[in-house]
């Protein structure tokens, strides 16, 4: 079976942006497939060149195996729910639904029993004649979701949706919106700058930095074997630590806060360090102690106990070797390409 | 001499805790300057204005008669003389609200969708560069490019194109001796004078129209032409309507225009002029001046009833 997106060596190029650098990735049909990275990252960018609302330099974006890299929008078999929503003001909801049947002259009775039945998929049935400025941020989301679903596209693109609502509601909704996913199984491509609504919610991910992919992987490999200090940092919160502190040499290592114990007293040796304790956040479960070391920032979270250590004195860090994990270099920014 | 240093602060002080603690005192005060303006001299004149409409004139002796009568309203459909001038008037005004809607859509249609920064400032200042020169001047301006010996006809001769000139001229009514002396070029100076009127809260609805809206309409498979019609139109009419009251209501209550432009039949805008002025009927000038109003209330009613404000 055809992949529901394949992108070969896109680039975008605003000005002297490199926006999108040369980004190649596959996506499987029926995936729930996120990109993440900051802002300027390329994320968005490559988002809406499949969507098909900004046209690539260079490469190719292939749809379930046919060539789009040249269709606009609307001959595309891909909608997207845009971040602001986009709900058209002068529409009631039920309508803004039907929108993408009434385009294609669907006759009215037959478009609004179908509005219909995507309101009620989505919870909202009774707010067919509100008008968008009615709705609460959260009803405007699904909505917009009811609207780019009725066409029943093969691929959905979701430019963070959820990133004008309170943090309860997110929550609700990415539930909800993995189990829409998962019920339909359409292909999902996810935008976002949250490490952990891309964690919880993606199949794979894709986490962008200077419109290049760094790494792409489940969750569960991006966050226990990031591959670069950029990932290491952006997903979850990482310790980075230089080889030759730890005497292993060269390069760099990755180390989760949870993965490193903390022990009153100086007790030095392998896979050890010791520190002078900075700081103790206690956060409930867990408590986060920041260490200084020669220099250095490191943070150790560990289960909540009655162990106090006082300010100021000398801690042991340990961990497991195994813990460890080696990092290669990311892609560098555009600052220092020119220096290279 | 503490006293005295914190005395003038203290007045201030207190008057701001005042303002603070009762905002409502705050706001009436902020409201009723604007407030008695609007009722006292703005709708106080409008209604006396009314009233007048409704007086007579003693043919005899010149005065007004204050006594109630509908004959001053009646004589507007009733004297054919009248019953051109509102006609004329209406005619036109529809006209050049009409070449002004045309023109000035693609234009602010350009300039929010198209232009960013710097470029669109400059249209902006395109737009509003004639409004920066007296009215009068403009007006004259027109009547010197329309006339016989003027810039058009240079023009058209240039381009061997004087029969079609002529052809324009010879228009039954429409036409003249000149371009500068028939109904055709009043049209043109009309509208150009208030086309920035039409053009800029056709821009403002248009700049309101978020370009996700658009992208969205064209994600759902709507065609270019589609998301016009859907989306872009409907968001639009607002700021169309509203230009349209202005260029509507300015052409007809316009009495320099026509004095100055075009064929020495009368428009309502200089019939009240004369009729207030030198003919001393107020009655009727006033009866003439609720034309304009009637016809607008009815206009927007009607644009109301078409929905042009649903969008707002």
């Amino acid at each position: 079976m055809d992949n529901a997106v394949q992108l070969v060596n896109l680039s975008c190029v605003f000005g002297s942006v490199r926006a999108v650098d040369g980004v190649s990735l596959e996506i499987h049909p029926g995936e729930f497939f996120s990109m993440l990275g900051p802002s300027g990252s390329g994320k968005t960018t490559c988002l809406r060149l499949i969507g098909g609302f900004e046209a690539p330099s260079s490469g190719q974006i292939l749809l379930f195996g046919q060539d789009a890299s040249k269709l606009p929008p609307y001959a595309r078999d891909v909608n997207t729910v845009f971040q602001d929503y986009a709900l058209f003001p002068h529409m009631n909801v039920l309508d803004n639904v039907a929108y993408a049947l009434m385009v294609r002259g669907v006759p009215r009775p037959e478009r609004h029993k179908r509005a219909g039945e995507m309101l009620e998929l989505v919870k909202l049935s009774g707010m067919e004649n509100r008008r968008p400025s009615q709705l609460s941020g959260g009803q405007r989301q699904r909505v917009a979701l009811a609207r780019s679903l009725i066409n029943r596209p093969k691929l959905l693109l979701l430019d963070e949706p959820l990133g004008a609502l309170d943090l309860k509601l997110r929550e609700e909704m990415q539930i909800e919106l993995k189990a829409l996913q998962r019920s339909l199984g359409i292909t999902f491509i996810y935008v976002t700058h949250d490490q952990s609504e891309a964690l919880s919610m993606s199949d794979r991910v894709a986490v962008f930095n200077h419109g290049k992919i760094e790494q792409l992987d489940t969750p569960r490999g991006l966050y226990g074997h990031p591959k670069t200090e950029f990932v290491a940092r952006f997903v979850g919160s990482a310790n980075v630590l230089e080889g030759h502190q730890i005497g292993l040499g060269e390069g760099k290592f990755a180390l989760r806060p949870e993965r490193v114990r903390i022990t009153p007293g100086s007790e030095p040796g392998m896979n050890r360090l010791l520190g002078k304790l900075l700081d103790v956040h206690y956060l409930g479960s867990q408590t986060r102690y920041e260490v200084e070391v020669g220099g250095t920032r490191v943070t150790a979270l560990t289960a909540s106990d009655a162990t106090v250590i006082s300010l100021g004195s000398t801690v042991t860090l340990s961990w497991d070797a195994a813990s460890l994990r080696p990092l290669s270099d990311g892609v560098s920014g555009p600052k220092q390409e020119a220096s290279v | 001499m503490t006293g005295t240093v914190q005395k003038p602060r203290g007045v201030r002080r207190s008057l701001s805790d005042l303002f603070y603690l009762r905002p409502r005192f705050l706001l009436l005060l902020l409201l009723v300057p604007p407030l008695l303006w609007m009722g006292i001299i703005y709708l106080g004149s409008l209604f006396n204005l009314l009233l007048y409409s409704f007086y007579s004139i003693n043919d005899f002796t010149g005065q007004v008669e204050y006594r109630f009568t509908l004959d001053t309203l009646r004589s507007l459909f009733t004297t054919p003389a009248n019953t051109d001038i509102v006609i004329r008037t209406v005619l036109m005004a529809l006209a050049v609200t009409l070449a002004c809607g045309v023109l000035a859509f693609p234009i602010a249609f350009y300039m929010a969708f198209y232009t960013r920064g710097n470029v669109r400032t400059i249209w902006y200042m395109l737009v509003l560069l004639p409004l920066w020169s007296s009215y009068l001047v403009r007006v004259y301006a027109g009547r010197l490019i329309l006339a016989q010996e003027g810039v058009v006809s240079w023009f058209f001769a240039q381009l061997h194109l004087s029969w079609l000139l002529e052809a324009i001229l010879k228009t039954p009514v429409l036409g003249g001796p000149s371009l500068s002396s028939s109904y055709f070029g009043m049209f043109l100076v009309f509208t150009y004078i208030w086309l920035p009127y039409m053009i800029l809260p056709v821009l403002a609805s248009l700049e309101r129209v978020p370009k996700s809206l658009i992208q969205a309409s064209a994600d759902l498979g709507a065609r270019p032409g589609q998301t016009f019609r859907k989306v872009v139109w409907p968001l639009a009419v607002p700021g169309v309507a509203a230009g349209s009251i202005f260029t509507f209501s300015l052409t007809l209550g316009d009495y320099i225009i026509p004095q100055v432009v075009g064929q020495p039949g009368f428009f309502i805008g200089q019939m009240v002029y004369i009729q207030q002025g030198t003919a001393g009927n107020i009655p009727l000038a006033a009866a003439f001046s609720v034309v304009p109003i009637v016809v607008i209330t009815l206009y927007l009613l009607l644009v109301r009833r078409l929905g042009a404000f649903d969008a707002l």
